[in-house]
């Protein structure tokens, strides 16, 4: 099978893969660019811990085709730190123990980042309505809740 | 919210601490905020292979025929294993504590005892390509009688569910089908109690159904090692485990892991380690074993189904005046770590009550349904479940507050319990007044001043009564299974001298005898089933493994075989020889019983 070469902008930097036609996004992004950040759960769209943003928008990158990603802004969770300052999410998902064994960790961080990039000041059901895609089997939900709630009044949330 | 109740319990604690109570930040918090940590799947390694498993469709059938040939041929294919492959084909996890016998194969032999079971190792290029090839296995099965239920495993004539445990149950101590917990005499408490209330309940398996599946990469390191990024939860357990299966040293293999993407007892079964190690040693490469979604949820192990029977007596004043118990633990096919399920149980019990007459007999069943594990609080969750209900039922019965039912009967400081053990640093009281308060229950005045620092161990509270004892239960005895009192301990005796009597006869109730049973042993090469289409030539396996020594059981994984008893000795027969029986180090309770 032929290989097809594909770019995109991974967390700002261009990219480029030579990708198979059917392989996922969260395939070429873990195996070909090394970003381990989005993980592999159902590969069903049903947990969520593969989101990473396209333009902006939350996506499961376990159903994404990486052709379809040609030319487009592609964010995962690996990219959300500025060096070494955190983005307010993340400063919050520590401050108020968000994570147990963290592996839904990164999926939850990219929705919650899709909604207070649209949305700065959301309402506590706005949070939980924006990462019901997004399973947490250690059931912490309280303080992700908690803790995006809590980074939606941080300053410096919309940085550039 | 976290609210230290600092009011309670003031003199028994320190607070000169310098963790406990403050807000400490996590070592492993910064990686998972950043996606830096790193998950047994992310890691990266060149020319990685990807090893699937063909299951059984089957709850019970024994296998005629294996085919590889078409799957051995398959585009990317570059290894098919199938049972003969492993070097120790049959291992039990608690093994590696001297717990029970080998009783569950890696790749299935010549019978398949679940559903989902393994047979045959697909190893492949890619993932897609050990997909389609596991399509191309051609396994002929011929079904046999299955049994899905606790009890019905145990009535004579079941079908076998697991040729090593004939009978359908675990053989505890070499001698009784079940764990034994006898205090006071329950028969009389019966009778004279003002009501008995008995009550089935039950649990059904559940999976743990963690984000992150079970999986491991095995890849071959310097020096004849292997490293192996694991999900393990217990990651020296599956090393063990891995070791043994394949057949070397421990310090020939490199375990990485403790980053585990929810476990919740689900991932102390080495369900790939072993598989993927081997994978990595017949090819020479990187091997990636992963179950998937549906893998994972149908036959990743699932927290054991329970039934359990409870009979109370109970006094029109609200006393518990006894308790009996009777309790079935669903191993599923195979044994894992139901065994230590039961134990736990039977420590557990008979709640945190203090009740003059306990007895308990609590069964390890199999079942041909998947094999279950450790799931939080596993043997214990259940039986709390039970005993709440049965206690909620009790204050229904007793016309009680169920709080203040609860108040009436918890375990005080200096209580007996029927393990023999004085009960301490009790808080059931001060749990249920706090709940009560929570709650907004009324509870009364006398509730309120109850406390667990007193009342406790008063009059016969603290006392070990006499204790009928029984013969129920013995292996291969069934004329033992309903048996009546065999004799009664004096008051106050706090243990009992290990029997050095043999108790296994062997075949009263037309099954095999547990100890004929012989240890696996790689079917001669002679003997018809099952019957493999001839391989084809396989590419030479690549070098760098040095081929270990044959693997040679090793003496004291086993207890001696089983002899005839000698006539009833005066002096005891020496027994240097019996293998120290692995409970021991589980519990306290048992340590002295051998």
């Amino acid at each position: 099978m032929a290989k097809i070469p594909v770019q995109f902008r991974l967390n700002g930097t261009d990219r480029a893969a030579f990708v198979n036609a059917p392989e996922t996004l969260l395939n070429t992004l873990r195996r070909s660019l090394g970003d381990f950040a989005p993980k592999y759960g159902c590969g069903q769209g049903a947990c969520g811990v593969c989101t990473v943003l396209i333009d902006g928008e939350p996506h499961l990158s376990c159903l994404t085709l990486s052709i379809a990603c040609e030319g487009r802004q592609v964010e995962t969770a690996s990219g959300m730190a500025d060096g070494p300052d955190l983005h307010p999410l993340q400063a919050q998902f520590m401050e108020h123990f968000a994570a147990q064994c963290g592996f839904c960790t990164p999926g939850m961080l990219t929705s919650a980042r899709a909604l207070l990039d649209k949305n700065p000041n959301p309402t506590r059901d706005e949070v939980i309505e924006a990462i019901s895609g997004n399973i947490c089997r250690c059931t912490g939900y309280e303080p992700i809740v908690t803790a995006i709630l809590a980074a939606a009044g941080s300053p410096g949330l919309r940085r550039a | 919210m976290l609210e230290l109740r600092k009011d309670l319990f003031a003199d028994e604690r320190d607070d000169n601490l310098n963790v406990v109570g403050k807000g400490i930040q996590r070592q492993d918090m910064p990686g998972h905020v950043t996606g830096l940590t790193r998950y047994f799947d992310d890691h990266a390694f060149d020319g990685m292979l990807h090893l699937k498993v063909v299951r059984s469709p089957h709850a019970s059938a024994r296998i005629r025929s294996i085919d590889v040939s078409a799957a051995a041929r398959a585009p990317g294919v570059k290894r098919v294993l199938r049972a003969a492959d492993v070097p120790v084909n049959k291992n039990t996890l608690l093994s590696l504590i001297n717990f029970g016998k080998d009783d569950e194969p890696s790749l299935a032999v010549d019978k398949v005892h679940y559903k989902g079971e393994p047979v045959v190792a697909i190893i492949a290029e890619t993932e897609a390509q050990a997909l389609a090839a596991r399509k191309l296995v051609r396994i002929d099965y011929e079904p046999m009688p299955a049994v899905f239920d606790v009890e019905e495993a145990l009535k004579p004539g079941a079908p076998v569910v697991n040729e090593t445990y004939p009978a359908n149950y675990f053989e505890y101590h070499e001698r009784f089908d079940h764990q034994k917990l006898r205090f006071g005499d329950v028969e009389r408490a019966l009778a004279g109690a003002d009501m008995v209330l008995e009550h089935r309940y039950q649990m059904s398996p559940i999976e743990h159904a963690p984000t992150e599946t079970n999986g491991s990469i095995a890849a071959p390191e310097q020096n004849g090692r292997f490293v192996v990024h694991s999900c393990a939860q217990g990651l020296f357990f599956a090393l063990g485990t891995a070791a043994k299966i394949v057949a070397v040293e421990s310090n020939r293999l490199h375990f990485i892991g403790g980053t585990v993407g929810g476990g919740f007892g689900g991932k102390v079964d080495s369900l790939t380690e072993p598989l993927a190690v081997l994978g990595a040693m017949v090819t020479g490469r990187p091997v990636r074993f992963v179950l998937d979604r549906e893998e994972e949820m149908l036959y990743g192990s699932p927290r054991g189904a329970e039934r359990i029977y409870i009979k109370d007596g109970l006094m029109r004043d609200g006393r518990i005046v006894a308790r009996q118990i009777r309790s079935y633990f669903d191993a599923g096919a195979y044994t894992r770590l139901s065994s230590y399920a039961a134990i736990k149980c039977t420590a557990h019990l008979p709640g945190p009550y203090w009740i003059p007459n306990v007895s308990s007999d609590v069964h390890v069943a199999y079942t041909n349904r998947c094999p279950s594990t450790a799931m939080r609080g596993f043997g214990i969750t259940a039986v709390d479940f039970a005993l709440e209900v049965q206690m909620d039922r009790l204050a229904e019965a007793a016309a009680m507050d169920p709080m203040e039912f609860r108040l009436l009967n918890a375990y005080r400081d200096g209580d007996m319990k029927p393990h023999r053990r004085k009960a301490s640093n009790t808080a059931l009281i001060e749990c249920v007044q706090v709940a009560a308060e929570k709650a907004n229950w009324p509870i009364s005045e006398q509730g309120k001043r109850q406390s667990s620092l007193a009342g406790g161990g008063a009059g016969e509270r603290s006392q070990i009564p006499a204790t009928v004892l029984d013969a129920r239960g013995q292996i291969g005895r069934p004329d033992t299974r309903n048996a009546g009192p065999t004799q009664t301990l004096p008051a106050g005796t706090s243990r009992i001298a290990p029997s050095k009597q043999p108790v296994m006869e062997g075949a009263r109730d037309g099954r095999a005898a547990p100890t004929q049973v012989p240890r696996y042993e790689a079917p001669p090469a002679t003997v018809a089933p099952p019957t493999y289409a001839a391989q084809p030539a396989y590419p030479p396996p690549p070098p760098p493994y040095q081929a270990p020594p044959p693997y040679q059981p090793v003496a004291g994984q086993q207890p001696p075989p089983y002899q005839p008893p000698p006539a009833p000795p005066s002096p005891a027969p020496a027994p240097a020889t019996q293998t120290q029986h692995g409970a021991v180090r589980f519990s306290s309770v048992f340590g002295r019983r051998r």
